[in-house]
């Protein structure tokens, strides 16, 4: 859902930026207009837009705040299981390789050498969620599966020469 | 056009920046072409190879990127500053100094340990690379670091005998008090946010890489790898932005000249800089939305500000890109119409980026085609645009020809395969595909292929920009 919303505004905001940069060169080259009224009208617009800005970004920067990622500190409570997951050049050594779904897993990621990204990709291998994967620190990602199936575990931090073959799969049932 | 009083020696040492600015560029697009002709599965390089061109071409655009930045904040600065071109001179030679030893390390000692060098990475190869290769590689990068460090303290040094303090070249008299008018143009502001900002990257930068090239010889120095982290990206993220805001000079500078309107620096010109100073710095913890144990404020942080930062540059550098050519009359050539380019390349990367830095949706898109999406988005369509249409105005300016069908033809073809390009990426992000994986799954060739195809025509069109510079630049003068 992210990657459709992020993509759709991108082409919608990048397309709208392209019209009007179109639109200001064709005109640009066929008339010379007093700068100072051009001025006075882009100030104008410019102070309208900060506005407009602010007015949509403080309601989505504070909305989307309220979905962070980061587990509370009593996460470990509130799901069905804590597995273990430690990222090695170039495997993963995970406790459990299975959930239920709706059943809310706690991963406590780690590694055991350099950094790696755990991240996990559900079967049509869209990213459902990630955490780094860093030694000396334990990285606490709570995913809670919708769907069965057979998920893939890639790294998603650059680990040395067979980082892309890092790979591991969890098998998520009813 | 006027030709600025910049001694010779000075606008020399520019042309070879810009020079070796073009040959590097040049040969890190075929670097990336070859990568995603790799990752298509239409050329077979092996994990090794593409691994270490991944970090030739990673190291050599910021690099590079730099270097012709600075050629175009030194190039301006001097016709208000008394610069050191024995400096200039330094930066260039510590430059390629320092390229000899990271080809030496990737190519010769084998090491593909990424751009990033994240600790402990480079120490920690599984045999794939010595440690003598990993040294060298971060000996390289701390030269083109101490290069830089050389540069900005001239720069700061002759802008502080010009204006008496940084407060006064950031206007900030004009800013916090009445305009007068008197507020320094708008290359003198820019240049000083850039040294400030970049001296403390490159400070932290030459620290961890210090810190690193010991580990590498005394593991018991230990290093935390999540300050390392910290320091990596301050420095990696800043130089890097900075690299965008020393070539905008080229567009405050040119375009005034092309349009006979004066962009001053007025008021909210003055804020933009200014506030873009403090959140360039702080911005960096967005690399870091992933590592969960940073602290929460941090991160938070670096949403909020990755998010406020976008507003100078759409609403001051965008909006005042437009005014200044909307209805001026403007005669467009290859140089103003690279440079007009430029801001629509800057204004768009920030909207993909802006979305990635928000955390939520980080943590779907992190580390995935969509990164190297919004920053190739900056580079190719904004900064390199800018360095291309800085090379096409001294040309001009030395009256050494005029832009022909060939330079028109190229530079449709960069504008649009550049766009084309950037989108590939971003949709290979939305498709979750990862980034710097040597190999893809077959379900993500296509877009591989679809890109490297693509990319045939930027390289062509950065081919020809690069080629009539240099054959033009020892023709004589129309």
């Amino acid at each position: 859902m992210y990657q459709q919303l992020s993509w759709m505004l991108s082409l919608i905001l990048v397309g709208l930026l392209a019209v009007i940069f179109i639109f200001i060169a064709r005109l640009a080259a066929t008339e010379r207009v007093e700068y100072a009224s051009i001025q006075k009208s882009a100030y104008q617009l410019r102070s309208k837009l900060f506005y407009l800005v602010l007015l949509i970004m403080i309601p989505v920067i504070g909305y989307s705040l309220t979905l962070l990622p980061y587990p509370s500190p009593s996460a470990g409570a509130q799901v069905s299981k804590t597995v273990n997951a430690v990222g090695h050049q170039w495997y993963w050594n995970i406790d459990d390789l299975t959930a239920r779904v709706n059943q809310p897993v706690l991963y406590k990621v780690t590694s055991a050498d350099v950094n790696h990204g755990f991240a996990i990709y559900d079967q049509t291998l869209n990213v459902i969620a990630q955490t780094q994967a860093m030694p000396g620190y334990s990285n606490d990602l709570k995913v809670t599966y919708t769907k069965p199936g057979v998920y893939k575990i890639l790294c998603l931090e650059y680990c040395g020469l067979a980082h892309h073959a890092m790979i591991s799969e969890i098998t998520v049932t009813e | 056009m006027t030709t600025l009083t910049i001694p010779d020696g000075g606008r020399k040492t520019v042309y070879a920046y810009i020079a070796v600015f073009g040959a590097v560029v040049l040969l890190m697009m075929l670097l990336g072409l070859v990568m995603r002709a790799a990752q298509a599965g239409a050329i077979a390089l092996g994990p090794h190879v593409f691994y270490q061109i991944m970090t030739a071409h990673g190291v050599g655009m910021v690099g590079i990127a730099g270097l012709g930045g600075a050629a175009i904040m030194w190039y301006f600065l001097r016709q208000y500053v008394v610069l050191h071109t024995a400096v200039l001179i330094a930066n260039l030679l510590l430059f390629l100094t320092a390229v000899a030893c990271i080809l030496g390390a990737i190519f010769i000692g084998q090491f593909g340990g990424a751009w990033t060098f994240l600790f402990p990475l480079p120490g920690q190869s599984m045999g794939a690379w010595t440690p003598g290769a990993a040294a060298l590689f971060l000996a390289g990068v701390l030269l083109v670091g101490v290069g830089f460090l050389l540069f900005y303290l001239d720069a700061g040094r002759a802008i502080i005998v010009e204006y008496g303090s940084f407060a006064k070249s950031l206007g900030w008299p004009q800013l916090f008090g009445r305009d007068d008018g008197g507020a320094p143009p708008p290359a003198v502001v820019a240049s000083s946010m850039v040294i400030i900002v970049n001296t403390l990257a490159l400070v932290a930068g030459a620290a961890i890489l210090i810190m690193m090239i010991i580990n590498l010889y005394a593991p018991a120095f230990e290093i935390n790898p999540l300050l390392a982290k910290n320091m990596i990206y301050f420095f990696g993220h800043t130089f890097i932005n900075a690299t965008i805001y020393m070539a905008i000079i080229a567009v405050y500078e040119i375009l005034p000249r092309y349009t006979q309107r004066p962009w001053r620096s007025n008021k909210v010109f003055l804020a933009a800089w200014t506030a873009s100073t403090v959140m360039v710095v702080i911005v960096y913890p967005h690399h870091l939305l992933m590592d969960f144990v940073m602290p929460t404020w941090m991160l938070i942080m670096g949403q909020i500000i990755s998010y406020t930062s976008g507003i100078p540059v759409l609403l001051v550098t965008a909006i005042g890109t437009l005014a200044l050519v909307h209805r001026s009359g403007i005669k467009w050539d290859m140089a103003s119409g690279l440079l007009f380019l430029s801001i629509f390349g800057w204004a768009g990367g920030v909207i993909p980026a802006v979305i990635d830095a928000t955390i939520a949706i980080n943590q779907v898109m992190h580390n995935t085609m969509w990164v190297p999406g919004h920053f190739h988005f900056y580079l190719i369509l904004g900064m390199v645009a800018m360095v291309f249409g800085f090379m096409y105005f001294l040309i001009k300016e030395a009256g050494k020809g005029v832009d022909n069908a060939l330079d028109r033809g190229s530079f449709w073809a960069y504008a649009i395969a550049g766009t084309g390009f950037v989108f590939m990426f971003l949709m290979s992000g939305k498709e979750g595909v990862a980034r710097r994986f040597a190999v893809h799954f077959p379900e993500w060739q296509g877009y591989s292929g679809v890109a490297a195809v693509i990319a045939v025509f930027i390289v062509l069109a950065a081919a020809v920009f690069t080629l009539r510079f240099i054959l033009r630049l020892n023709a004589k003068a129309a």
